[in-house]
């Protein structure tokens, strides 16, 4: 029986798996037909290649290493000043009902749009790409502190109470662990930001990791490696998520 | 009653546990002030601190000129319909192509299941990277531009159109079931009106993501549109022009995401 539902499980991932093939095939004959210009479209088959050879010559895994520190530096950053500010935001009853909104349109500003601001700023270097990133994330994971600890349960709350918990542990023991996982789900969120902020500053300002080398790669015309570049960082995005997601799970209480 | 109330209150009302008068009006809109007025004290104080080098934190006082003085130029406007056409028609591309395919797959599991995956992890992927092939695709005009914000709004739609087909209530359908509704009723009178709110908080997204998309792309490549005219600004180091330029951008971004919020609570 598990095996059934396994091997039903299964076969959709692999038609998606598939036809993604299917398409790279299709794309690869139509090329050496003739059909699609070699010019706007390079072959599968050379994409493939190409990605070797950026791992061998373009330095692809030190430019990782530099974008998922920017990504990971935002990121912490994130979470040590969102938290708190999410704390006393559920704290100070006044400030969440004057200033939630406003944190809203922060979270909703089209705030990497003023990266031309930021380089003037900061300089053109990773420190400035950190700071756009954090500013990006920062909204989602104070907003969710505070939704996490207005959201805990009544019962849980009256436990501490009849226990005559004083203010401290109440919050560790109460509060807190029952808005671990809202929190969570903002810091997924802010994480989200934060990479894609990270790749396309890099991207649209020629500064560092991924998002130069994909622009490299185009503006030298290597179109082969432009494509490997790009499949290689969205594949990375991709997991990214991915592991975010699985934490987040495995953090969610049963239902 | 009245008296280990107040010690368990007090002690609550630390963590804020029991609802608390809620706070008026009138204190809310005077943090409001308090703090924007802190934000433009401290804004003006560096500007006056000689922190940073001259001119890169200006005055509200040369910003603001600025940006009036920007609302009355012709350059304003004439990249302002630029820009708004290209997301116009980038919405209009991805919200069609984004609702075909999210009721393709909220129709049909197998669907789903083989192809949401995709769409949902690839959804947030930072799309700019892809301006390279659409330029080469679509040219450095401003088909490329659309067909790039095209991209980021079909996502969005999509998976929040497949979320809203499968929520339908089971019920509703059946109800137009029992009074042996026709394919056309069924999706007229049935789907369509159950669908609005889900489609319509999709088109809120994929609208923010696509005027994003669209403005970052002509700040990397372009001759015109509001991305284009903050490149301008930029390279000229016109400091003040470009606040006042960023915050009409913001203010715009915000209402209009506000009014289609505001159209998809109506459907409610």
């Amino acid at each position: 029986m598990a095996e059934r539902t396994r091997l039903r499980d299964l076969a959709p991932i692999t038609v998606g798996i598939a036809s993604l093939a299917a398409i790279a095939v299709v794309a690869e004959l139509l090329l050496l037909a003739g059909v699609l210009n070699r010019y706007i479209l390079p072959l599968p088959s050379d994409v493939l290649v190409a990605l070797v050879r950026l791992v061998r010559e373009e330095d692809i895994l030190s430019r990782m290493g530099l974008t998922a520190f920017e990504v990971l530096t935002s990121g912490f950053l994130v979470i040590l000043a969102g938290v708190p500010l999410g704390v006393l935001l559920y704290r100070f009853r006044l400030m969440r009902a004057a200033l939630e909104d406003w944190l809203g349109a922060l979270a909703a500003a089209p705030i990497v749009l003023a990266f031309p601001l930021f380089l003037v700023l900061f300089g053109r270097g990773p420190k400035t790409i950190i700071i756009i990133s954090f500013v990006y994330g920062l909204a989602p994971v104070v907003l969710k502190t505070q939704e996490g600890l207005t959201a805990t349960r009544r019962v849980h709350v009256n436990v501490g109470r009849s226990l005559n918990m004083t203010p401290a542990q109440m919050f560790w023991k109460i509060l807190f662990p029952s808005a671990l996982p809202t929190i969570f789900t903002g810091i997924r969120l802010s994480w989200t930001f934060c990479l894609v902020t990270v790749v396309a500053v890099e991207f649209l300002v020629n500064l560092g990791g991924l998002g130069h080398l994909i622009n490299e790669l185009a503006e030298r015309y290597d179109m082969p490696g432009a494509y490997a570049a790009i499949t290689f960082v969205i594949l990375l995005s991709m997991g990214f998520f991915i592991v975010l997601e699985r934490i987040q799970s495995w953090l969610q209480p049963e239902r | 009653m009245a008296a280990t109330g107040t010690v368990t209150a007090r002690k609550a009302a630390w963590l804020d546990l029991d609802a608390v008068a809620a706070p008026s009006r009138a204190a809310v809109a005077g943090v409001r002030v308090a703090v924007a007025c802190g934000i433009i004290g401290i804004w003006e104080a560096l500007s006056a601190s000689g922190l940073f080098f001259g001119d890169v934190v200006p005055s509200l006082a040369k910003i603001i000129p600025a940006m009036l003085g920007l609302l009355g130029q012709d350059v304003f406007w004439t990249n302002l319909q630029a820009t708004a056409w290209e997301t116009v028609a980038a919405l209009a591309i991805g919200a069609v192509a984004g609702v075909a395919c999210g009721i393709t797959l909220g129709a049909n599991e197998f669907l789903r299941k083989a192809y949401e995956p995709f769409l949902y992890y690839f959804s947030p992927t930072p799309r700019i990277i892809l301006f390279p092939i659409m330029i080469m695709w679509f040219g450095i005009g401003i088909e490329s531009k659309i067909a790039l914000g095209a991209l980021a709004s079909f996502f969005p739609i999509a998976l929040s159109t497949a979320a809203g087909m499968r929520g339908i209530e089971r019920v509703l359908i059946r109800v137009g079931r029992s009074f042996r509704a026709s394919g056309w009723q069924m999706a007229t009178k049935i789907y369509l009106p159950a669908m609005r709110v889900p489609v319509l908080t999709g088109v809120r997204l994929g609208f923010g993501g696509g005027l994003i998309t669209v403005l970052l792309a002509e700040t990397k490549l372009s001759n015109k549109g509001l991305g284009y005219l903050v490149m301008q600004y930029y390279q000229r180091f016109d400091m003040a022009t470009l606040y006042g330029l960023l915050i009409i951008l913001f203010v715009l971004a915000g209402v209009s995401n506000a009014l289609i919020g505001r159209w998809e609570r109506a459907g409610r």
